[in-house]
């Protein structure tokens, strides 16, 4: 399997090379995806069909980070509000001690990881949050506090869409949809937005 | 060349692991910076070189050959600068090659060995010895250190697969969205406490590509550019990406020739 698959993406190569080689042009949508496909194998939980983009995913893969289109922006960032599901008993927030585990977790969907455990939400990866985790990661705005904000149910709804899919808000967005692609659970959800809202949470205390 | 005697030796006896585990403790804020005040510019990765020139010269495979007629680029045999110069286009291939697919194709055609064989475990597992594919890609880059990155531009294919390279790099796919630009497209971000590499730029590309392979503190290893993109492309959530493919090719040519003229500084210390 292996060995048959190196060889094929041997001759891909070639074949590539010549197709859009002379060219000068960049290379499309789907040669690009064949030749990630030609260069991996299927590994524990993470398939090939991982490699099949999304509408939105296709949209957002260029250097800008932007839709280009108006309309198409516009079509996905509804798509995405339209795909969030709020607590069917308007429960918003579960216990923040359990959402500060989550938050840390950095496990998740990966081949190495174990698929029967529940999956980390890696928040700290991208946010400052609690001030007693040093080790945060600086891609997204931090979090620092976030529950002096209030908890009206705007706030609350707002920031369960922005979990669920923060692409409603910024269309090509770095952040997972950790609701609709199914990374964290409706309680997973409910705990972290404790951990964000709740006033004894080291998030909203000094 | 890179480490004193003294050193040395220090290094051979003591695991470096744990002596490692001491200075985190105490050194929070930077345990690396602290391990480059107590090694200097030592790097371990001196061990991993010398073994990589042994192999090299090593008679192996049903042909029972070296690997001293390899063409790395440069005509057979030749390794200094090698690296520097690399991926580019083979004749004898009709393809554009990095160092291991490079090493790989010349294991089989000099060799007489079994791809299959040599890709059943070309990087290593924390814990273990190191493999043959590591100690060479060090052994390679080392004989580049201080020569300016020179990826070559002039074939078409070479063209074509930095243009495919571009491409897959902002290629979002997975159930995180996740593309490489994802992580490494803006400068002075870190995940946790990991700065990354603004890949897109000569100053980020050129820091990165320049210092793989690298030992890593953390895993007592050499790791390969290879394997770089391998546990990328995991943290990505993506399926296993194979050495010597041709998405790493282009993925490692994008990086190389926005890194142009970045002096080579492999192997690398990282934390
Ligand atoms: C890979 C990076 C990444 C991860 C992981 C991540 N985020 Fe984000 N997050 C971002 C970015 C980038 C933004 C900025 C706005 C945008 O692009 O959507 C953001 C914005 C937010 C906001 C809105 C902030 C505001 O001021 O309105 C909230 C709330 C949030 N994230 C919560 C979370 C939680 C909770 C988790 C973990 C379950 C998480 N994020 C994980 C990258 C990430
Ligand atoms: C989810 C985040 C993420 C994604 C996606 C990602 N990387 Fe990385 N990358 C990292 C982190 C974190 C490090 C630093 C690791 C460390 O310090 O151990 C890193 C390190 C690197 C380095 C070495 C940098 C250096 O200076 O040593 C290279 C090169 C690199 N990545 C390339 C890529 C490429 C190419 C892709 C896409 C195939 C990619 N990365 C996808 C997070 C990511």
């Amino acid at each position: 399997m292996l060995k048959t698959k190196i060889l094929l993406a041997a001759v891909a190569v070639t074949a590539l090379a010549s197709a859009y080689g002379e060219s000068g042009l960049k290379p499309d949508a789907k040669t690009v995806k064949a030749v990630w496909r030609d260069s991996m194998v299927a590994k524990n939980q993470a398939g090939l069909d991982r490699l099949n983009q999304t509408a939105l995913e296709k949209a957002c893969s260029n250097a800008s980070d932007n839709v280009a289109s108006d309309t198409e922006r516009e079509q996905l960032r509804q798509a995405a509000t339209n795909s969030v599901v709020y607590p069917a008993d308007g429960k918003f927030l579960g216990d923040w001690q359990r959402g500060e585990a989550i938050a840390s977790n950095g496990k998740g969907m990966q081949w190495s990881d174990d698929p029967n455990k529940p999956n980390g939400g890696n928040c700290y990866a991208c946010h400052q949050m609690s001030p007693g985790e040093v080790a945060y990661g600086t891609v997204g705005p931090s979090l620092r506090n976030y529950g002096m904000r209030g908890r009206s149910e705007a706030m609350l709804k707002y920031t369960w869409a922005k979990i669920w899919n923060p692409q409603g808000y910024r269309v090509c967005s770095h952040m997972p949809r950790f609701g609709d692609a199914g990374i964290l659970d409706e309680q997973q959800i409910r705990d972290v937005m404790a951990y964000l809202f709740d006033p004894n949470s080291p998030v909203n205390r000094k | 060349m890179l480490a004193k005697s003294g050193i040395a030796a220090l290094l051979r006896g003591l695991s470096v692991c744990s002596l490692l585990f001491s200075i985190a403790a105490n050194a929070q804020d930077d345990p690396f910076a602290e391990y480059h005040e107590m090694m200097g510019d030592d790097n371990p990765a001196i061990f991993v070189i010398e073994e990589g020139a042994e192999l090299w010269a090593k008679p192996q495979g049903p042909k029972q050959a070296s690997l001293e007629q390899c063409d790395l680029g440069l005509g057979a045999g030749v390794v200094k600068g090698a690296y520097a110069q690399l991926p580019s286009y083979f004749a004898d291939t009709k393809q554009v090659m990095d160092l291991e697919g490079r090493l790989i194709y010349c294991m089989e055609s000099l060799q007489g060995r079994d791809r299959a064989d040599i890709l059943r475990k070309p990087y290593s597992s924390t814990g273990d010895m190191g493999t043959e594919l590591e100690a060479l890609a060090s052994y390679i880059a080392d004989q580049s250190m201080g020569m300016p990155i020179a990826t070559p531009q002039n074939h078409p294919a070479e063209r074509a697969a930095y243009a495919m390279g571009e491409q897959l790099f902002f290629y979002r796919a997975g159930p995180y969205d996740f593309s490489c630009a994802t992580c490494h497209r803006q400068s002075d971000k870190r995940i946790r406490l990991q700065n990354l590499p603004n890949l897109t730029v000569s100053a980020g590309a050129g820091s990165a590509y320049s210092t793989w392979p690298a030992y890593r503190i953390s895993q007592g290893l050499v790791r390969t550019m290879g394997w770089r993109m391998q546990n990328c492309a995991k943290q990505q959530r993506l399926p296993q990406l194979l050495p010597g493919s041709e998405a790493v090719v282009a993925l490692i040519e994008y990086m190389s020739v926005n890194g142009t003229g970045t002096e080579m500084a492999a192997p690398g210390l990282k934390r």
